[in-house]
């Protein structure tokens, strides 16, 4: 019990900042991520051949910029994209210094999950209301959204456990979060009790996560 | 009311293979009418209804509908003159995510319809539709009838002028089917919508349609009321739908020796001549003997129509007699051959 109050006092602080730390990185970079890779995941299904807006030089160049993105791992995306970083939010350092790479290395993720969530919904629904006259937009948002919603979920849901992975990394450039106290703390200065903490902590976190998806699809399928 | 001149689509696949689906098709639609159309699988039937309202776009020809030209339409135009056009769907499309209620509410919302005369819509149409206790459950919670029902209330709450369907009930038992066609009929009465619908059934066609049009490899073949191609099919696939009501083939042996006794007539009853009992009538009139190798009355649209097959036994003279008799009350009479 002692051991517990004492390790609280000694690591608590920094644990439960490191936390918050995780919970911002996460939520502010998942949040932009979504703003590129939902219309970029729209933008997919619409200009394949033989839909809405088939385009397939646009098409084509999503297709290659989105995998070349996605073929880079996540830490050297992170150095590579330092003086990127540096010029567009200041600063390449803490929290601030790794939303860009963790948008830029989520938001073609999301993408995908997006097209082939889209790509799911039954073309005669949406041929119907081409049929009753409906706008493009219109349909996109409230028929090929709506009805990839559950699968749009699943796939969210996804994206933010990778998320956590990548901010768990991002401590190397000083980010913080609850990767980064593991790394210094538990590997470099050999607390393996930090190290324990935080693992079980992102453990719970990513649990939490991922039946907080399940319930929110299983929610907006109405079967 | 809906016009097709020498519409002709083609499509050209990756392989470079083009398919003709239609060809030279030209059609009018009567205002207030059901027309069928129908046709064996991959006859260009879907492709025919998806023409009426630009869902496909042809390679040549035009199409009218209520007297506008929809291939000269701007996007904006053609998405007003959609609104007008209704269409039902094999697999009824509904949104699987909202409720029946909002399934024809949604639609109605984004065509700009006020909010105060929606909810006015929604209830009135799926009243109509015999659905009004449904309006809070989700289309997988309905039976495939009833799916279809809301779909034709989501195609009505447009009040449009014309109704497009495509193959409606080939999803459903017959019993559905029976139901979803009295339904189509009673709207084609109550609000005068314009109905062309294709089918692979002539139960369809019989059962609602004013006009058929036969469809074979993109062609029309054949078109016309649909008791004068019931009565005389003039092309040959034309005469395998009509016969696939009437079935009328015999062992040859038997023919043969049946028509050493008398002819083999095939009697053909419209309207009113199909109630009455012709052939017990001339037996006990002449001197021959009435024997029905087949036959089958069907109840078309608005009066009963009638095949039989008979064997007539009797002297010459008599039969003779008997037929010309026949001529008299109005029943069309004409001697089978053995090859059919
Ligand atoms: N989008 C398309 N691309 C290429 N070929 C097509 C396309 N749509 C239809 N076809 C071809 O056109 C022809 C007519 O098809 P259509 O769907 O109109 O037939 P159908 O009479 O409706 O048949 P079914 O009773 O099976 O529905 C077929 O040979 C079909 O393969
Ligand atoms: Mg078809």
């Amino acid at each position: 019990m002692d051991n517990i109050i004492e390790f609280y006092d000694r690591w608590g602080g920094l644990i439960w900042e490191a936390t918050i730390e995780t919970f911002q990185m996460v939520s502010i970079s998942f949040l932009i991520a979504v703003i590129f890779g939902l219309p970029l995941g729209v933008l997919l299904v619409l200009t394949r051949p033989n839909k809405s807006w088939d385009n397939k030089y646009v098409y084509q160049f999503l297709n290659i910029v989105i995998n070349v993105l996605r073929s880079i791992p996540f830490i050297i995306l992170l150095f590579f994209l330092l003086p990127f970083t540096r010029s567009i939010v200041g600063t390449s350092m803490g929290v601030r210094g790794v939303i860009v790479p963790l948008v830029v290395y989520t938001a073609p993720y999301i993408a995908r999950l997006m097209e082939s969530a889209l790509l799911e919904v039954d073309k005669g629904v949406l041929e119907a209301y081409e049929a009753m006259g409906i706008k493009t937009r219109h349909i996109i948002w409230h028929v090929m959204v709506q009805e990839a919603k559950p699968s749009i979920i699943l796939g969210l849901t996804i994206a933010t456990i990778g998320l956590i992975g990548a901010t768990a990394m991002a401590g190397l450039v000083g980010a913080g979060g609850l990767g980064d106290v593991a790394y210094r703390f538990g590997h470099l200065r050999y607390q393996p009790n930090v190290m324990y903490v935080t693992i079980v902590l992102l453990v719970i976190l990513i649990q939490a996560i991922q039946s907080l998806g399940n319930i929110l699809a299983t929610k907006s399928k109405k079967d | 009311m809906i016009e097709l001149k020498n519409i002709s689509k083609t499509f050209s696949s990756k392989k470079n293979k083009e398919v003709v689906a239609l060809q030279d098709v030209t059609l009018h639609v009567k205002k207030g009418e059901i027309f069928g159309v129908i046709g064996y699988s991959g006859a260009g039937k879907s492709t025919l209804v998806r023409c009426v309202n630009l869902l496909e776009k042809p390679t040549s020809g035009e199409v009218f509908v209520n007297g506008e030209h929809l291939n000269e339409m701007s996007t904006d135009q053609l998405r007003q003159a959609r609104q007008n056009i209704g269409m039902i769907f094999q697999g009824f499309n509904l949104l699987k995510t909202a409720t029946v209620y909002d399934n024809i509410a949604i639609p109605l919302k984004l065509t700009g319809l006020a909010a105060s005369e929606i909810n006015e819509r929604v209830e009135k149409y799926l009243s109509i539709v015999g659905l009004a206790d449904k309006k809070n459950v989700f289309p997988n919670q309905l039976s495939g009838g009833q799916k279809q029902r809301v779909a034709i209330a989501r195609a009505l709450s447009h009040e449009p002028d014309v109704l497009l369907s495509d193959e409606a009930t080939s999803a459903l038992d017959p019993e559905t089917t029976d139901s979803i066609l009295e339904l189509l009929l009673k709207i084609n009465k109550e609000f005068g919508i314009t109905i062309l619908l294709i089918t692979h059934e002539m139960h369809v066609i019989q059962k609602i349609c004013d006009r058929v049009a036969v469809m074979e490899n993109g062609e029309v073949i054949e078109q016309g009321n649909v008791i004068d191609i019931y009565s005389a099919p003039q092309q040959q696939t034309t005469q395998r739908f009509v016969s696939s009501l009437f079935p009328s083939e015999f062992p040859s042996e038997i023919f043969d020796d049946l028509q050493k006794q008398g002819p083999i007539i095939s009697l053909t009853f419209v309207g009113t001549s199909a109630d009455q009992p012709a052939l017990s009538v001339i037996s006990k009139k002449f001197d021959v003997h009435t024997n029905i190798l087949s036959g089958n009355i069907v109840q078309l649209k608005d009066k009963p129509f009638g095949k039989l097959i008979a064997h007539i036994q009797g002297p010459k003279d008599e039969t003779d007699k008997a037929l010309a008799y026949l001529v008299e009350q109005g029943v069309q009479v004409s001697e089978v051959s053995n090859n059919g």
